[in-house]
């Protein structure tokens, strides 16, 4: 590291969680400024969570009294104080530790050249968290910023262990490519092997569901005899299940506490703290304590539920034991049978140290566009300059110039094709020809809406006459009904109803069976490299002797009952269910390629007049339910499904419409939503979905349109495999009628994440509806007779 | 396409059209509310530039049902029009279309909140309120006392739960002495009908025509999914 400062060279330091990486990335930028003492910014460094700066921060402020520098080390995030942060950029600290967001903002007044003239460095923390989503394009993009205002300025990237090194060595290089990188990638040594073991629990194993409270008590026990135990899960409802359960079993009293991204931001803080001091036996955590902070005391990472990927999973182990020389101790809890066979393939995947991982996707039109507007709000710009700039970062090399023109021309004035806005301007044009920004009110604008971070709308929680808990998505809390019970933040609550902003909620239970939050963010697809080992291991039946009893025994008698999924060709079941027609598919080809073939499934069955209501993917099954059965299953699989329908019916999915709101947001054509500060007024939003469907109609290949299309591609289907699937199986395709659910099927119908088909099947139900209800609808009413006005 | 349902009015016969227009066939006259145009463009005014096309939008789905119906007389129950810039913004070819509209009816404008004074621009004659036999045609439903008033205004929405899940759309409210019409409009959202606001119009309950993808749905305010 040292040798590539003192050359000015970038680096690359790729280590496994915890070994001192990050003191290591700053230890250039202290020596420099013990050598030779400086005013202004020096070293920039950039993690993805704010709490991690904050850490960083605290960690680094010893040694640098310790050697007795004299340097100011500062953080700037959301929270710092407005004052606070004039004053930095009036006089910066020589070190700064922010977020990309808050380096985007930094970007965009007109003082940034002059605030990072001098910069010697930018650390970026936790790389592999970055570099392939679209926080990670908007940094990339602040960094060609950067380097355009501190041409000698050298990145160096920490990361933990990763699939694909050369992929982040472009994405640090200056020019965003890595043949001609003047990057040093060096890696650290792997340190001790991490001790993994399956739960074999004593209990039943469930065929379905993802809470594992079957074997929460052995959890529990391994909590009580470990020190500190992180115990990760893959969702927040099942954050919210496995703490309620586990203090239910927790007579002990053990500090057990609750950490999540729903929650408001004091409670986490609490909770991070506490376990900072050494006072919590446990945590219940999902992602939002998958990176960062340090916590020397944890012992034992518990992973409930199926890991999701092998890279994931050795990510979550490192969170144990932050030091090298022992091994991180880890224990796997499948919940369900499925998730028996995704955990040891897991296991073997993490052995044979093959890490899973998928090529950089290129970077967002909407994130680009949101840039540019930053960039106006800085100062003027010459187009062709800025054009060379961002094509220099990583994931925009391969940007066309039409595009980038045609992102600009939306910032501009909206880029649409007809009846234009060109008195509506956002960037006019300066004399020498180069934009700036038409309007102040165009720069409060962005900085009110800067970042890439979009959620689903959602509505606060509060206790009456009490505060605030934290939020929940929108819909979910449409479809309460005051009185309803449900439980969050790891109290049971009973809903009292939607008042102007919140949902008001009291403490205990109302009777009745409490409902758990379900989150539309909240699912990590599953690696395509662990799905292909589950596949092999379910097609081995030798295979299954090692596997615990109750698994092996759950094949047999699906092969007793229905039959297993053959080694080639596709296993399609069809049985009714409730008052529904079900159809599961065993496609083994991953949830999105399943999400893809779902809604084209649900296509061809309305036209076969089947009346398709939804569906569900998982990363090994697609399940589909209808009013009435499918009884040609092969002609219903034939591929000409990926014909010229296939974008007509991608663009009027929800999943589309959701992915929209996202680009739109992002892009800046329209605004966020901040929580408590909306107005209330149905004249001051137009919704996205209204947008959506003038914009689709009018302007089909509008840019925004591109945007999500590419997003939706890349994010959410996966056309390539579908159609290497599809012509695999043709001919080969086992259709059984079965009266009832298969054992396999089983886990699929528990689901969470369906999808909802928007078709005429809508109309029969509001129909049936209709139909039961006339009786009410006429005795109901007084009829009233004319009364003519005289 | 199916026929939408018959709602009766204070004893007149009416049509509640799937586009959320109101047909009168005895007297050969269509209704609308809540047409907002130009609604896009208002935000593009302050810097929010939404894509312009939804005046566009909302005048061919008019002229659409206008077709479909071939009625003499059109009445637009107010909000016609977004804000007072809004007739200067309208394009062209949306005056045009919606010039030849007018002209060839009987068109009345009904002042809204929103519009107050209709521009002149495009033809139809300017009403606060219209009486036509047994019912009145207005923007804002007002008074408890109210036989036979059709108005627009609230941009009523209505959720109904199905055995699959709940289902969400604009719809028509009436007791059958009142009725409120859905908004015609492109970008024009919605308020659920059991808000006291729209509920309170309607103190002995009401019944809701939701608009589905095919057809009208006709349901009493008991059966409704409260939000």
């Amino acid at each position: 590291m040292l040798a590539a400062a003192r050359s000015g060279r970038s680096a690359l330091l790729i280590a496994p969680t915890g070994g001192g990486k990050t003191l290591a990335g700053f230890l250039p930028a202290l020596i420099d400024l013990a050598e030779s003492p400086r005013d202004g910014l020096h070293t920039l460094y950039v993690s993805p969570l704010k709490a991690l700066a904050v850490d960083i921060h605290r960690n680094l402020t010893r040694p640098i009294e310790e050697l007795g520098l004299d340097l100011a080390c500062e953080t700037r995030t959301g929270d710092t104080p407005q004052a606070k942060r004039r004053r930095q950029r009036r006089s910066p600290p020589q070190l700064l530790m922010t977020t990309p967001e808050s380096l985007a903002l930094l970007l965009s007044y007109h003082d940034a050249p002059q605030v990072f003239a001098g910069l010697n460095a930018v650390v970026v923390d936790e790389l592999h968290a970055l570099a392939d989503n679209k926080r990670g394009n908007l940094l990339a993009l602040g960094l060609a910023r950067l380097q355009g205002l501190a041409p000698g300025c050298r990145r160096v990237g920490l990361s933990a262990t990763v699939h694909d090194p050369q992929a982040l060595v472009a994405w640090l290089s200056p020019t965003g490519r890595h043949a001609d990188a003047p990057v040093r990638l060096i890696r650290a040594g792997g340190g001790a092997a991490p001790k993994v073991e399956i739960l074999g629990t004593r209990a039943h194993l469930p065929w379905s569901g993802h809470m594992a409270v079957h074997a929460l008590a052995e959890v529990f026990e391994r909590i009580r005899a470990a020190r500190t135990t992180l115990v990760f899960v893959n969702t927040r409802a099942q954050a919210e299940i496995v703490f309620r359960e586990l203090w239910r079993l927790n007579e002990d009293g053990l500090a057990i506490a609750l950490h999540h991204g729903s929650l408001s931001a004091e409670q986490r803080r609490k909770v991070e703290a506490a376990m900072a001091r050494g006072e919590l036996r446990a945590v219940v955590a999902t992602s939002s304590l998958d990176l960062g902070v340090d916590w020397a005391a944890v012992d034992l990472v518990v992973q409930i539920g199926a890991p999701k990927g092998v890279s994931r999973l050795l990510q979550r182990i490192g969170r144990a034991n932050h030091r090298l020389d022992r091994p991180s101790r880890a224990l796997l809890v499948p919940a369900n049978r499925f998730e028996v066979l995704e955990c040891r393939a897991a296991l073997e995947g993490l052995r044979a140290g093959t890490l899973d991982g998928d090529p950089p996707k290129p970077g967002g039109l909407d994130v680009l566009a949101q840039h540019i507007l930053g960039t106006a709000c800085s100062g003027p710009f010459d187009t062709d300059a800025l054009y060379a700039e961002v094509t220099r970062a990583a994931p925009y090399v391969a940007l066309s110039r039409p595009d980038f023109d045609d992102v600009l021309a939306f910032v501009a004035d909206g880029g649409y094709a007809l009846g234009g806005y060109e008195r509506y301007q956002r960037l006019g044009r300066d004399r020498h020809g180069r934009y700036r920004v038409a309007s102040p009110a165009h720069l409060r604008r962005y900085r009110m809406n800067v970042g890439t971070i979009v959620e689903a709308p959602t509505v606060r929680v509060k206790l009456k006459h009490g505060r605030v808990l934290g939020e929940v998505e929108e819909y979910f809390v449409r479809g309460l009904v005051p009185g309803d019970s449900f439980v969050f933040a790891g109290e049971l609550l009973t809903f009292e109803g939607l008042r102007e902003t919140w949902a008001e909620v009291t403490r205990g239970p109302a009777g009745g069976e409490p409902k758990v939050p379900a989150y539309a963010g909240g699912r990590l697809p599953l690696s395509t490299h662990l799905a292909e080992r589950v596949r092999a291991m379910l097609e081995t039946p030798r295979r299954w002797r090692d596997l615990p009893p109750n698994v092996a025994e759950w094949l047999r008698m699906q092969r007793r009952r229905s039959v297993l999924p053959p080694a080639e060709g596709l296993l399609v079941e069809t049985f009714p269910r409730g008052q529904k027609q079900f159809l599961v598919a065993y496609c083994f080809e991953g949830r999105n390629a399943h999400q893809t073939l779902g809604m084209l499934l649900t296509r061809r069955m309305e036209r076969a007049g089947l009346g398709p209501l939804g569906f569900v993917a998982t990363d090994y099954v697609l399940a589909i339910w209808s009013l009435e059965p499918v009884t040609d299953a092969a002609a219903l699989f034939d591929q000409d499904m990926l014909g010229d329908d296939l974008e007509e019916w991608m663009a009027d999915s929800s999943m589309l419409r959701r992915t929209f709101r996202q680009v739109a947001v992002i892009a800046g054509l329209i605004e966020r939503r901040h929580p408590g500060r909306e107005k209330t007024g149905r004249q001051v939003t137009v919704s996205a979905d209204l947008i959506y469907d003038v914009l689709r109609k009018y302007e089909p290949d509008h840019v925004l349109l591109r945007a999500t299309r590419a997003d939706a591609a890349g994010g959410l289907t996966d056309i390539g495999r579908l159609a290497g699937m599809l012509s695999r199986v043709r001919g080969r395709i086992t259709h059984r009628a079965l009266p009832r659910v298969s054992p396999l099927a089983v886990p699929v119908l528990l689901e969470i994440g369906k999808e909802q088909v928007f078709g005429t099947a809508l109309d029969e139900l509001l129909d049936e509806n209709a139909r039961a209800l006339i009786e009410e609808a006429t005795s109901g009413l007084e009829v009233i007779q004319a009364e003519l006005p005289l | 396409m199916r026929r939408g349902p018959e709602v009766l009015v204070n004893g007149v016969e009416l049509l509640a059209d799937l586009s959320g227009a109101l047909y009168w066939p005895a007297r050969r006259t269509l209704v609308v509310a809540d047409l907002h145009l130009e609604k896009g463009s208002a935000f593009a005014v302050r810097g929010q530039l939404l894509p312009p096309y939804d005046s566009a939008a909302t005048l061919q789905a008019l002229a659409e049902t206008i077709a479909r119906y071939e009625p003499e007389r059109v009445i637009c129950l107010g909000d016609s029009f977004h804000d007072d810039g809004a007739a200067e913004r309208l394009a062209s070819a949306d005056g045009a279309a919606l010039r030849r509209l007018t002209a060839a009816h009987d068109w009345i404008w009904i002042a809204g909140n929103h519009d107050p004074v209709p521009p002149a621009a495009w033809g139809g004659r300017v009403e606060t309120r219209v009486t036509l036999g047994a019912l009145t045609f207005r923007h804002q439903a007002g008074g408890e006392h109210a036989p036979g008033e059709v108005s627009g205004h609230y941009h009523p929405r209505a959720s109904v739960r199905t055995r699959a899940r709940r289902i969400t759309g604009r719809c028509f409210v009436s007791d059958g002495r009142r009725l409120v019409l859905p908004a015609f409009g492109a970008y024009t959202g919605g308020l659920d009908v059991l808000d006291p606001v729209i509920a309170g119009l309607f103190p002995r309950g009401f019944s809701v025509h939701l608009l589905g993808r095919e057809s009208v749905y006709s349901f009493a305010s008991t059966a409704l999914a409260d939000r």
